[in-house]
Order: C-alpha cells, then sequence, then structure tokens
C-alpha cells in the first residue's frame, strides 16, 4: 500500500473545505482538561535504543501481571486456560491478520475459520445464527440494542441494572447521539437481580429489555420470565454474556427466549492481554438476519458443486450502503475470533462444560472459605464462577492494601460505581479453573488480616 | 388507469384514490438479481419520498421511495418466496405495494411514460 505524504498545502485546502481553522479545531470533543500542551515531564526528547529498553524494563517489573499472583478479578474478562496450541496456531502466517481480506473470496480458509466461529457461537448462545464477530462485549451490546430499535421501530430501551457499567457507559454514549431513551439503574447489593423492576418497566414503547447472564455481581437472572414479560409487549430481549465459560453449565439464552445473544468472547481462546483487543460475540433469531450488523459468512457451492464460503449479505454493510447500513462496523475481529475457535475445538463441548464445571466447583470452595471470613459475607445465593461479596469496610482500600501484598482479591465495586455509598464495600471475587486451594487461602488469609 | 413515473426509477398506477408502486425495468436491470424485497406493512401512513421499501440484489441494497403520500393498503407477499419476480415482471407481478393517496395533486409532479423513457436515454 503506498502512503501517499500531505502538503502544507493539502492540509489547509482539506480544512477550508470543511471550515476547520487548524488541526486543533478538530479535537474541540476533548474537554480543556483533558488536553495536554507540551511535553512530558521527565521523559526525555532523546535516549538510546538500549537506555529506552532498560527503563521500560523497570517500569514493567512495578505491574502486578495475572500470571505472577493469586488473582480473582472478574467482572467482563476472565482468566482461563488457553492451551499453548492456540497462541501457535494463530501466529501462522496463512492467518495472522487482523482483517478479513478485501476480496474475501480469494481467503477460503480464512472463511471457513469465520463459518465455524460463526458455528460455535450460535450452538454456544442457542441461537439460529451468528455473525462472524464485533469488537467486543460492549460494542455488540450496543449493535443488539440498534437492531432491536430497528426491528420493533421503538425507541425506547430498558436496561438492567446487573449490566456491566461499561457496556451501559457504551449505551448511553450512543443513545446520546440516536435519542434513544435508556431506562437504566445502579445494582443493589442483594441477593436477586432486578428480574421484578425490569418486567414492570416493559411497556408497549419498549424496543428491547437488556439483562447480563450471570450479571455483573454474579447472579443468574430468570430469563425465561423476562423473555415471556417482554414478548407479551412486542419488546425482544437481548441477553448479554460476558463471561461465555457460563455457558458450558448454564442454559443458552436463546433456549431461553432471547432473540439476541450479545457477549464478550476474550474468556475463550484470547486471554486478559492488558484489556484488548477483545472480540464480541453476536447471535440471534434467523429472522432478523438482515437486521443484524458486521459480516456474516455462508455456505454455499461453487461452479463444480465443491464445497465453498462466501461473505453474504455485504449488501446490508456500510461499504455499500453507506450512511443507511446496519452498522458502522464493517469488519470483524479476526484473529480473536480464530484464537476462540482454536480454543472451542479444542475443548469440544464435552470440555467446555468439564472447564465450566471445575470453575464453579473452585468458585463455591472459594464462597465457602470466604463466608467464615470475619467480616465478609456472600451476597449471592446462586452464581457461576463469580460472586459478589460485602466487606465491613470500604472494599477498594481493601484491595489496595491486600494488591500490594502480591495478591489481586478481586473488583471493587466502588471502581465501577466511584461514589455510590451503598456499593463501596462490595468485591466482585471471580474464580476460575486457574485458581489452586492455595490462592484460596493465600486470599482467606489477606482478608482475615486486612479485616480484623 | 394511468401509469407514472419517477426519477428514482418507481413507477405508480393509479386507478381513483388506490395505486401501485413498483421499481422500472431499467431499476431492476441496474440492480441485477433481485434477492430480497423488504416490503411496507398494510397500514402504514407514508409521506411522498419516504423510504418505504428496500430491495436487496446481488449487487446492493437500495431504498425504495414512495412516489406519493398515503397509507399503504397491502403488500405483495408473493415476492417473500419469489423475490425475481422484481426481474421477471418489474411493472406486473413484481410489484411492491399497494396505497390508498391521501393527496392526488402530488401525481402532477410525476413523469408520464414517454417522459420517463426520454428521462432513462439521457442516463
Amino acid at each position: 500500500m503506498r502512503t501517499l505524504p500531505l502538503t502544507e498545502a493539502d492540509r489547509t485546502a482539506m480544512l477550508g473545505t470543511i471550515g476547520a481553522p487548524d488541526i486543533d479545531a478538530l479535537f474541540k470533543d476533548v474537554p480543556e482538561a483533558a488536553r495536554f500542551d507540551g511535553l512530558i515531564e521527565g521523559l526525555p526528547l532523546h535516549a538510546s535504543e538500549m537506555a529506552v529498553s532498560r527503563h521500560m524494563k523497570r517500569l514493567a517489573a512495578k505491574n502486578l501481571s495475572a500470571s505472577d499472583a493469586p488473582f480473582f478479578l472478574g467482572a467482563g474478562a476472565y482468566r482461563h486456560h488457553v492451551p499453548a496450541s492456540v497462541d501457535h496456531l494463530i501466529q501462522r502466517g496463512e492467518f495472522l491478520t487482523a482483517y478479513t481480506p478485501y476480496q474475501p473470496e480469494i481467503a477460503q480458509g480464512t472463511l471457513q475459520v469465520l463459518f465455524e466461529f460463526q458455528t460455535q457461537v450460535a450452538r454456544l448462545t442457542g441461537c439460529d445464527i451468528a455473525n462472524a464477530s464485533m469488537y467486543d462485549g460492549s460494542t455488540a451490546c450496543w449493535e443488539a440494542i440498534a437492531m432491536a430499535t430497528r426491528v420493533t421501530k421503538r425507541d425506547h430501551v430498558v436496561l438492567s441494572a446487573g449490566l456491566h457499567p461499561h457496556y451501559v457507559s457504551v449505551a448511553r454514549t450512543m443513545a446520546n447521539y440516536t435519542g434513544d431513551t435508556l431506562d437504566l439503574a445502579e445494582p443493589e447489593l442483594v441477593a436477586h437481580a432486578d428480574d421484578d423492576r425490569l418486567i414492570a418497566a416493559i411497556t408497549d414503547e419498549t424496543a428491547c429489555v437488556v439483562v447480563q447472564y450471570p450479571d455483573i455481581l454474579g447472579r443468574i437472572p430468570d430469563l425465561a420470565r423476562i423473555a415471556d414479560a417482554a414478548h407479551d409487549k412486542g419488546a425482544l430481549l437481548i441477553a448479554v454474556v460476558t463471561e461465555p465459560v457460563a455457558l458450558g453449565l448454564l442454559e443458552s439464552p436463546g433456549a431461553l427466549g432471547a432473540d439476541v445473544v450479545v457477549g464478550e468472547g476474550q474468556a475463550l481462546g484470547v486471554g486478559l492481554n492488558f484489556g484488548g483487543p477483545y472480540l464480541g460475540l453476536f447471535a440471534c433469531n434467523e429472522k432478523f438476519v438482515r437486521q443484524m450488523p458486521g459480516r456474516i459468512c455462508g455456505e454455499t457451492v461453487d461452479a463444480d458443486g465443491k464445497r465453498g464460503f462466501v461473505l453474504t449479505l455485504s449488501t446490508r454493510e456500510q461499504h455499500i450502503r453507506r450512511e443507511k447500513a446496519t452498522s458502522n462496523i464493517c469488519t470483524n475481529s479476526g484473529l480473536c475470533a480464530l484464537a476462540f475457535s482454536i480454543h472451542m475445538t479444542l475443548l469440544g463441548g464435552k470440555g467446555l462444560a468439564e472447564m465450566a464445571r471445575v470453575s464453579h466447583l473452585r468458585a463455591r470452595q472459594a464462597a465457602e472459605r470466604l463466608a467464615k471470613v470475619p467480616g465478609v459475607e456472600i451476597v449471592n445465593e446462586v452464581f457461576f464462577n463469580e460472586f459478589t461479596v460485602r466487606l465491613s469496610e470500604d472494599a477498594r482500600e481493601v484491595v489496595h492494601r491486600i494488591s500490594g501484598k502480591g495478591l489481586l482479591p478481586g473488583v471493587a465495586l466502588g471502581r465501577l460505581y466511584p461514589g455510590v455509598s451503598a456499593l463501596e464495600n462490595g468485591l466482585i471475587v471471580a474464580v476460575t479453573e486457574m485458581v489452586s486451594e492455595a490462592d484460596i487461602d493465600a486470599l482467606c488469609d489477606a482478608l482475615t488480616e486486612e479485616l480484623t | 388507469m394511468s401509469i407514472y413515473f419517477t426519477k428514482d426509477h418507481e413507477w405508480i398506477s393509479v386507478d381513483g384514490d388506490g395505486g401501485t408502486v413498483g421499481i422500472t425495468d431499467y431499476a431492476q436491470e441496474q440492480l441485477g438479481d433481485i434477492t430480497f424485497v423488504e416490503v411496507p406493512a398494510a397500514g402504514t401512513a407514508v409521506k411522498k419520498k419516504d423510504a418505504v421499501s428496500v430491495v436487496d440484489s446481488v449487487k446492493a441494497a437500495s431504498d425504495v421511495y414512495t412516489p406519493v403520500s398515503g397509507e399503504v393498503t397491502e403488500a405483495n407477499d408473493a415476492l417473500e418466496d419469489e423475490p425475481e419476480l422484481v426481474n421477471t415482471d418489474p411493472q406486473g407481478k413484481g410489484w411492491l405495494f399497494k396505497l390508498t393517496l391521501s393527496d392526488p395533486s402530488e401525481l402532477d409532479g410525476l413523469m408520464d411514460e414517454a417522459a420517463y423513457k426520454s428521462f432513462v436515454e439521457t442516463l
């Protein structure tokens, strides 16, 4: 690909056309306080490669990484065992590209992977069809909302209080521009999800109800009941799954009546990766296929009757339909989808269920032990591999102190809901198969020491 | 019964205050093989130039604009199974929807067959 550098005259002409005085004017949406003008203090303008490398290593050593410590963080990103073969396979030259090629059908191998990925996601979520992936869970969630407003021609959206606050935040940002109304609430530190509130909020104006399963506190909402209530009023049920491993044990949202199931695929194959890149999952009932965002890979036969793969329904995508496209997503998280698919293939249905079972048993073991620690109270009655505890003091403080001792005890709710005093003693604890009994001992010891 | 055409290549045949809308032969030829047609539901109130229907072909998904305002009375359900009717018989069995005209004077701005034919020749 050629790079065509711009001259000052080119820039001036372009700015003139759009009526902006200078480049900085394009960034006026960034609040003044968040802008930085000048040089970063303490960062020299020049240093040798060796000096930079040594400096960066010293900085990196200050991190407490997931693999170096007993690790109980979850809340939307999960540390599971990813077999070494996943990394080996995704790095093969034939696969290693983040993009679907611009002439997709020439890369039959890539399309076959996407087709297999879609099949796995559809089976996992219990839906008829899945697309070839979205950017991440939060954007997939918004795309589902946008789709529901197109399908129902309504603009009122009910969000569960148990929806991950980062997902809520993305939805709020987007709704700012689409004008959709969001009915939202903050979670309460109680054993049950807010099913009753959701059902009461559904009206004839409701486009969709968005429910996380399991929810941010690890509780498991009654999807079938919410689905019935939504369908009675002509609204869609969108189920959001941030921990797909849970579906190795739990009934799939599709089977419980969800019309659209979206989620974060990171837990399978992708790894924590310092927060990204991640992988958005999107699956739905077949009748919505033409309203579905993103790309879909289809199976067909070629002129000789041999099995082949195509990108299908591209006419609804942005590069052809411009502003009328079903969404602005025009690609997929190809490499992460590949990793997900390879991991799922290595696990198989049985392997996934087994991984989910081990994860769940470890979590139960941890919850039983933690319940005996003075100053710790388990909030959940039911959970998969993640639950919430109420500590006898501000959980952020406790997390800060304990992490200083080389242990990451969980995500403090105060971090996700700053300034909400009713939640500040809450701590979300995730326990996967990567957690050992010794790790659980260490967590209980650390909390005992801190809280007494 | 008289037939009118738009610059966006829709046709409307009018009988009293009822109209039938479709896309022209020229339009279907430009689009190529039609794979799916989305039609408006009966009872939908539409305003002249609203995008009320979508025609998907192997090349593009194109909006169809209603030539006049009114209320949709019927959609061509046959297109669900046989969208190719729009290719084979665009001005007959491939019609998209019927509507009741709310303002017949809107027809005044449309072209007749001869005018549309000469318009297409300029394209």
